[in-house]
């Protein structure tokens, strides 16, 4: 088998996907086929090989003249934000509280 | 529209004043309405903001002003384009009320054009797909035959410009995703070079292969198309530096003394044999026009597939990471904490092939796995890339097959998702080489459309629309839309 079970779960809490012992069973599976097909590159051999991670020929880093320019206003930033208090995003409860 | 209309010709009209863009658009409005039911083209139409850009034009014609070279075309855009103030899903749950608070560049490009926007069309979540089943609302059909899918992941948009809902659509391409469902809606879909067209605004799935291209009736629209959307864009880092030709003026002249690359491994086990028999019949007419064809080999083509399905995925999990529901889309409720609110969000917002792709992308990035998926993939793209730069050291066009078969029916890939990547087989090396592909109709196979892919060097789509434009001449092509009838396919092909 090319992934585990416990790696999926694991590889799930990385992504950040809940994912039930159903998704986990299917999720196992579909990944070792895929897997499996995958690993036919192995078959390469690729020691010498440089690797590519984009294609634009040429291409150095992207640099701009450091000048302000007009970004998004803050409202309009907002304006889809599933929750908001004033000029903030709220999100649930990140730390403990101090004293129980 | 209930007659094929292409965008230079309507254009034309609406310059002449022999029709208003008002009733161009009211026309494509009206086709929406009476075959969108139906065909599930279009995930968001706009006709206000559509009829007000329109008399726009139609004003500007009063005044004397010049006119775009779109003016008055009404355009489709896919929904991972975003549009100030109009909803931009990307197919997808998780962004089901996300109204953009701007325009990407080539929106914007296509305004200033005078391309009237009439609304955002359907397709695979997030662009992961290759029958539009993907979609998180409902999938669009196929117009020549409503049981078989249009092709993804720009199925919406290829459906619609087959059906005449729209005069010309956009989309984006990472795998094949305008060419494979052009080739299925027997239209002219182009993917161009990586960089050639501006990303801002595109929503992202794999940034070092996606890039967007237009869907349109003929080979001129498409010329016409990729002009107005071409060039440099500084808000976009990887924007190529380069000023495109006149593609209209390239898309003149012959193709004698053409050398012409047949890859034997585009015609592999699963082509089907009429798919096989129409390419062959093209590249006929090609040489007999004065091109000159033979066999080559792409010798990596199968491992193309490979690399793709470890890049692809890992671009695409660093990409979504950014959907956690705290600025924008989906939040799922009665989460305990931070980190429980992330992973309901993204396991309610998500569907299966989107999370299956995250999920291969970060075991491929996780540790430990790095070497053996993520740098060995990236490795076997540099072969991929030199198989291309080999066989264009003797041959100016690779023509082969868009995709392996022609549309298939809704259901019958879905439970197979590997099933569904292998077919991917012909446009995948090209994003992997970050090269120029053309698809356009060239026959079909009892009444569903066969697509003929024309590969091309870098920058070069000069070339590919030339040679294009030539086998179109050669034929006497003549678009003609698709009837989008519950009746249509019936009876055809089984």
């Amino acid at each position: 088998m090319p992934i585990t079970k416990d790696e999926v779960r694991h590889v799930a809490a990385l992504a950040r996907l809940q994912l039930d012992e159903a998704a986990v069973e299917r999720m196992t599976g579909q990944l070792g086929i895929i897997l499996e097909h995958i690993a036919r590159m192995n078959r390469l051999a690729t020691e010498d090989v440089e690797h590519t991670s984009h294609t634009l020929p040429a291409m150095g880093n992207v640099v701009r003249e450091d000048v302000v320019h007009r970004g998004l206003d803050r409202d309009s930033a907002l304006a889809n934000a599933p929750a908001r208090e004033g000029p903030f995003f709220k999100v649930p409860k990140v730390i403990e509280d101090q004293e129980a | 529209m209930t007659e094929a209309i292409t965008a230079h010709e309507l254009r034309d009209r609406v310059k002449r004043g022999d029709i208003s863009a008002e009733e161009a658009t009211r026309a494509a409005l009206d086709r929406i309405e009476a075959v969108d039911g139906r065909l599930r083209a279009f995930l968001t139409v706009t006709p206000e903001a559509a009829l007000d850009q329109a008399r726009a034009v139609d004003a500007a014609r009063r005044r004397g002003d010049r006119l775009g070279p779109l003016a008055g075309v009404p355009v489709a855009v896919k929904d991972n384009f975003c549009t100030e103030g109009v909803r931009t899903t990307c197919g997808s749950r998780i962004l089901e009320n996300f109204v953009p608070p701007y325009s990407g560049t080539a929106v914007r490009r296509l305004a200033e054009a005078g391309a009237v926007i009439i609304g955002k069309t359907n397709m695979d979540e997030f662009a992961m797909g290759s029958s539009n089943e993907n979609s998180g609302f409902y999938p669009a059909r196929n117009p020549w035959d409503l049981d078989r899918v249009p092709g993804g992941s720009s199925g919406g948009s290829a459906a619609a410009v087959a059906a005449g809902e729209a005069v010309v659509a956009f989309g984006s391409d990472t795998g094949g995703s305008v060419r494979q469902p052009a080739s299925f809606c027997g239209v002219v879909g182009l993917k161009p070079t990586y960089g050639l067209v501006s990303r801002f605004g595109l929503v992202a799935f794999a940034s070092s292969l996606d890039q967007i291209g237009p869907l349109t009736l003929d080979v001129t629209d498409s010329a016409l198309a990729l002009q107005a959307v071409a060039g440099h864009d500084p808000l976009d880092s990887t924007s190529a530096r380069y000023d495109p030709p006149d593609y209209l003026a390239a898309i003149e002249g012959d193709v004698k003394g053409l050398r012409i690359g047949i890859p034997r491994e585009y015609f592999g086990e699963g082509t089907e044999p009429a798919v096989e028999a129409a390419v062959r019949k093209a590249i006929e007419v090609l040489v007999g026009l004065g091109a000159k064809a033979e066999e080559c080999s792409l010798p990596h083509t199968d491992h193309a597939l490979s690399a793709y399905y470890i890049i692809a995925p890992a671009e695409c999990s660093a990409n979504l990471a950014r959907y956690d529901g705290v600025r924008y889309g989906l939040r799922a409720a009665g989460a305990e904490d931070l980190a429980d609110m992330y992973a309901k969000t993204r396991a309610q917002g998500f569907g299966a092939e989107v999370q299956r792709r995250i999920m291969l992308g970060t075991y491929a990035l996780s540790s430990g796995y790095y070497d053996a998926y993520y740098l060995k993939a990236q490795k076997v793209r540099t072969l991929v890339r030199q198989d291309f730069e080999r066989a264009f050291a003797k041959y100016d066009v690779l023509v082969a097959p868009t995709s392996p078969t022609v549309a298939f029916k809704l259901g019958e890939r879905a439970e197979n998702p590997l099933a569904m990547y292998l077919a991917d087989v012909c446009t995948i090396p090209v994003n992997l080489a970050g090269l120029p592909g053309l698809s356009i109709p060239c026959g079909d196979d009892g009444g569903l459309p066969i697509g003929l892919q024309l590969i091309g060097r870098a920058l070069d789509e000069a070339t590919l629309l030339r040679t294009a434009h030539a086998y179109e001449r050669a034929v006497g092509f003549t678009p003609r839309l698709a009837p989008a009838d519950p009746a249509a396919g019936k009876g055809g092909r089984a």
